[in-house]
């Protein structure tokens, strides 16, 4: 059954083909049925593979299906042919099982936009790019897929393109990943230079094979992270998530939450045996990703756009995802991009549920006392606030305590607390979006928009709720290791792929001390937040008008726009300009025009000759006999 | 016997002293002379090769060049006629329409 | 005594042109060219083309010459610019015919040697060449009977058309 596997990304991919092609002459409906029933094949093919992986008689080395042989110049080749193990399995899953989610959730949402079949066959195609990512057996192929999903994440966030807003957006998207990408392809070349061949398992045996030279590995290591920064949004190419959030929420919670911002850490795990074996690139990542969750935790405190605070949430927990690929624990990383998928998703969907039933109004100061109106979005978004911030029995807990944990174990101290004030910070934020958007009183909604107020129907309804039964369950399968040996079926699934990567969990003693601890953080920030925003809602106001200048620099995120703005865009754009005027005007423009205006002059100057005159003429050619007899006679 | 170096070098002599009078003279006429004068010039040629090689295709070639410039000339004085009647003149320097 | 009589046809030819080159009035140099080619007529026959001759004296001197006289006739301008006034022009032809003289020369001299005094293809050259008209260029002559007719033609319409008045 695991043969199956290589079909995935195809169905969505000739759904996508079909919608660009075709669109604009199917119904709504059509298009909508048709993108979502492709996603849930896919989700299908990838279940049966997955099962195929669980039943017994399956070896341990992952199934390789070649398609076709597709670069063969001189000694370098690289073949179509993509991979599927327990990794490939999981990252399958959670592609197209919340992807498929967010299908049916966007037929509902996006059923009055004036361009369904583009919407859509986006979405399928962004699908197919990401699964091809998912799949490929070797470097190259994922670069494919890594371009193509940035890509449609391009064209999604700038989907109403006539917003300069949402074009500016994607614009800068594509061109902060393309610097990520530049270093991921130099990366490429190294490995190719280095082991003469661009397979995963080529380079893992090279690894562990010891024939890969150690600096090299960390210069290639880093490499490939910096690209991961761009496309996961880390520090420091985080910069365009926040922006990117003018796209549609669908668009938000399946690119820029739960899937393509997610793979760089499974780049990262897929390359485990090169990133475990370079210490030095190791704890750049896990160091990297701390201070990402921190920082950006800190922006979404004093964020009002309710978007926007789950984007740098997103950015912030992606870091923990890097805090445990950087320590070793790359299932636990996994564990948490698999939760995070469920509960972020859910987040954002249910935002968008709020946006939808406020006809679009996004500021957190002008809500109020939602949950009197939305009895069903407010329960899905209160089970993934809970789960985000780490309420003890909902999975964020557990993924978040394993990651933690095992960083602690590793005698990462550092990062071990930056995680743990993270944690504090982001139960506080994720309940201070939740207290201000649904408690308290309704006085701060406009009375037009409470005059619209709707709860959604329910073909947004129940995905999110879907997608908060996963949030709550998804944590059973990976419980902490001193509830006994056998409970963490996540990470005994995933054992094979990170064979080469020894694993040190902490004494069940001081696992019991974190867990606590953990726990702890999350009720602590809760707490806080609920005393800021329903006991005493005076206090934010007035420690904001103590620290003014504080609040004004984390308010402006650091002015860290304003900064890369300063350094980097605008002299590159003055040097754009520059080379413009003196190069492509003159020079370029100028031998254009001058070669059309030589050619003129030459016209011109000849013309000279023809003065009409038979003499001429006739001298003209007597020279021309005469020379030509001349040279006859040499 | 004449050696047929005179005869050459007599048509050449006439054939420069065509070209020459071709470019000395300025009217349309006195042009046309000279032209078949460098005719007569080249016959002349031709029947000294056409005696040194002792065979009579030369002079056949001769008669057919007098023949075609006897056909050339009508044509060419009728032009000339054409020309004066235009532009009441014959001096080639007038004769600028074409010019550019 | 074929010698003598080579050079004074030789003089009179060269002098023939000479003197259509040096006259102001064209009519004068239309005579000084019927002399020349009379004096060529003479020449042809010193080459054993006594049937050329008669050709040469019956249609270019004859007939080809006659046209030209009609034609100066008919042309009527007074002023007697003849030479090339422009200086540029006059010598830089001159210089060119030297040239062009020499490099002829130059190009002749080869072959001088080896050229023989072959005799004539036989007393009846007129038969001779008779023979070579009608059959190896028989194409050629037909074409060119074509080419009369046609400039025929072409001059009787050419010059039939009334000029502006």
């Amino acid at each position: 059954m695991t043969e199956v596997f290589w079909l995935s990304p195809f169905v969505p991919g000739l759904s996508a083909l079909l919608l660009f092609l075709f669109g604009g002459r199917l119904s709504r409906r059509w298009i909508a049925a048709q993108a979502c029933l492709s996603v849930l094949a896919a989700f299908a093919l990838s279940l049966l593979a997955f099962i195929g992986l669980l039943g017994p008689g399956h070896g341990s080395a992952p199934i390789v299906k070649e398609l076709f042989s597709w670069i063969v110049s001189g000694s370098f080749s690289a073949r179509a042919a993509f991979t599927f193990d327990p990794l490939a399995a999981i990252m399958g899953l959670v592609v197209t099982g919340v992807g498929f989610l967010i299908h049916v959730y966007s037929a509902g949402c996006m059923a009055n936009d004036r361009s369904p079949a583009r919407y859509f066959g986006l979405l399928n195609l962004f699908t197919f790019f990401m699964l091809i990512l998912v799949l490929a057996s070797n470097v190259v192929l994922m670069f494919v897929g890594w371009e193509g999903v940035g890509l449609c994440s391009y064209l999604l966030i700038g989907f109403w393109f006539e917003k300069p807003a949402a074009a500016a957006a994607g614009k800068k998207a594509f061109l902060v990943n393309r610097i990520g990408d530049t270093a991921f392809l130099v990366a490429i070349f190294l490995v190719l230079a280095v082991t003469g061949s661009a397979e995963f398992q080529d380079l893992a045996a090279s690894v562990t094979g010891g024939r890969f030279p150690a600096e090299m590995a960390t210069l290639v290591a880093v490499l490939f992270f910096i690209g991961a920064t761009g496309k996961s949004a880390q520090v420091p190419l985080y910069v365009w998530l926040p922006d990117a959030m003018e796209g549609p929420t669908p668009v938000s919670a399946l690119i820029h939450a739960a899937t393509m911002v997610t793979a760089g850490v499974y780049m990262v795990c897929r390359m485990n045996a090169l990133f475990a074996f370079s210490e030095t690139a190791s704890l750049g990542i896990a160091l990297t990703g701390a201070v990402t969750a921190v920082f950006a935790a800190t922006m979404a405190l004093t964020e009002n756009d309710i978007k926007k605070v789950l984007a740098y949430s997103t950015i912030s927990q992606i870091g923990y995802m890097f805090i445990g690929c950087g320590v070793g624990a790359y299932s636990a990383g996994m564990f948490h991009l698999v939760t995070h998928a469920f509960f972020k998703s859910l987040l954002f969907l249910a935002a968008g549920s709020v946006i939808h039933a406020l006809s679009g109004e996004q500021d957190l100061r002008k809500m109020g006392g939602l949950r009197r109106y939305l009895p069903r979005t407010f329960p899905a978004f209160f089970v993934g606030a809970a789960a985000i911030a780490g309420v003890p029995f909902l999975s964020g807990f557990f993924s978040k305590d394993a990651i933690l944990s095992r960083a602690f174990a590793q005698g990462q101290y550092v990062v071990w607390a930056l995680g743990l004030a993270t944690a504090i910070l982001t139960a506080f934020y994720i309940f201070r979006l939740v207290f201000l958007a649904f408690y308290g009183g309704d006085d701060r909604i406009s009375a037009e928009t409470k005059a619209h107020i709707h709860e959604s129907p329910s073909i947004m309804t129940v995905p999110l709720s879907v997608l908060a039964f996963f949030a709550v369950a998804a944590g059973y399968i990976g419980l902490p290791r001193v509830l006994g040996e056998k409970v963490d079926l996540f990470g005994r699934f995933l054992a094979p792929v990170f064979v080469n990567v020894p694993e040190h969990g902490p004494a069940p003693g001081t696992e019991w001390i974190l867990m606590l601890l953990s726990a702890a953080a999350a009720l602590m920030g809760i707490a806080a937040a609920y005393v800021f925003y329903v006991k005493n809602t005076r206090i934010p106001h007035a420690l904001i008008s103590r620290f003014p200048a504080l609040y004004a620099i984390v308010g402006r995120k650091y002015y860290v726009d304003e900064a890369y703005d300063a350094v980097f865009v605008r002299p590159l754009v003055r040097g754009g300009e520059a080379i413009f005027d003196h190069f492509d005007k003159r020079v370029v423009d100028g031998a254009l025009n001058g070669t059309a205006a030589a050619a003129g002059a030459a016209g011109k100057g000849l013309g000279l000759l023809q003065t009409g005159l038979i003499k001429e003429y006739a001298l003209a050619f007597l020279i021309g006999a005469v020379l030509f007899l001349g040279f006859l006679l040499m | 016997m004449i050696p047929a170096a005179f005869f050459l070098v007599l048509s050449i002599v006439l054939f420069a002293l065509g070209v020459a009078a071709f470019f000395i003279k300025r009217d349309l006429i006195t042009m046309f002379m000279a032209v078949e004068i460098m005719l007569n010039a080249a016959n002349l040629a031709f029947l000294t090769f056409a005696k040194s090689t002792a065979s009579l295709d030369g002079q056949v070639i001769v008669l057919f060049v007098i023949t075609v410039a006897a056909a050339e000339s009508a044509v060419g004085l009728a032009i000339i006629l054409v020309v004066f009647k235009r532009k009441k003149s014959i001096q080639c320097d007038d004769l600028d329409v074409m010019k550019g | 005594m074929a010698l003598p009589l080579f050079f004074i046809l030789a003089i009179l030819s060269a002098g023939g042109v000479v003197g259509m080159i040096v006259s102001r009035d064209r009519a004068h140099s239309v005579l000084f060219l019927v002399l020349a080619f009379a004096a060529l007529a003479g020449v042809f026959g010193l080459l054993d083309a006594p049937f050329v001759a008669a050709v040469q004296v019956l249609i270019y001197a004859g007939a080809i010459m006659v046209l030209f006289v009609f034609v100066i006739m008919m042309i009527d301008q007074r002023d007697g610019r003849g030479i090339e006034k422009k200086k540029s022009v006059g010598i830089l032809a001159a210089v060119l015919a030297i040239t062009l003289f020499a490099e002829l020369l130059l190009a002749v001299k080869g072959i001088l040697p080896g050229m023989g005094n072959g005799g004539p293809a036989g007393g009846s050259e007129t038969a001779g060449l008779g023979s070579l008209l009608f059959e190896k260029y028989l194409y050629p002559l037909e074409i060119t009977s074509i080419l009369i007719i046609a400039a025929l033609t072409g001059a009787i319409s050419l010059a039939g058309k009334k000029g502006p008045k």
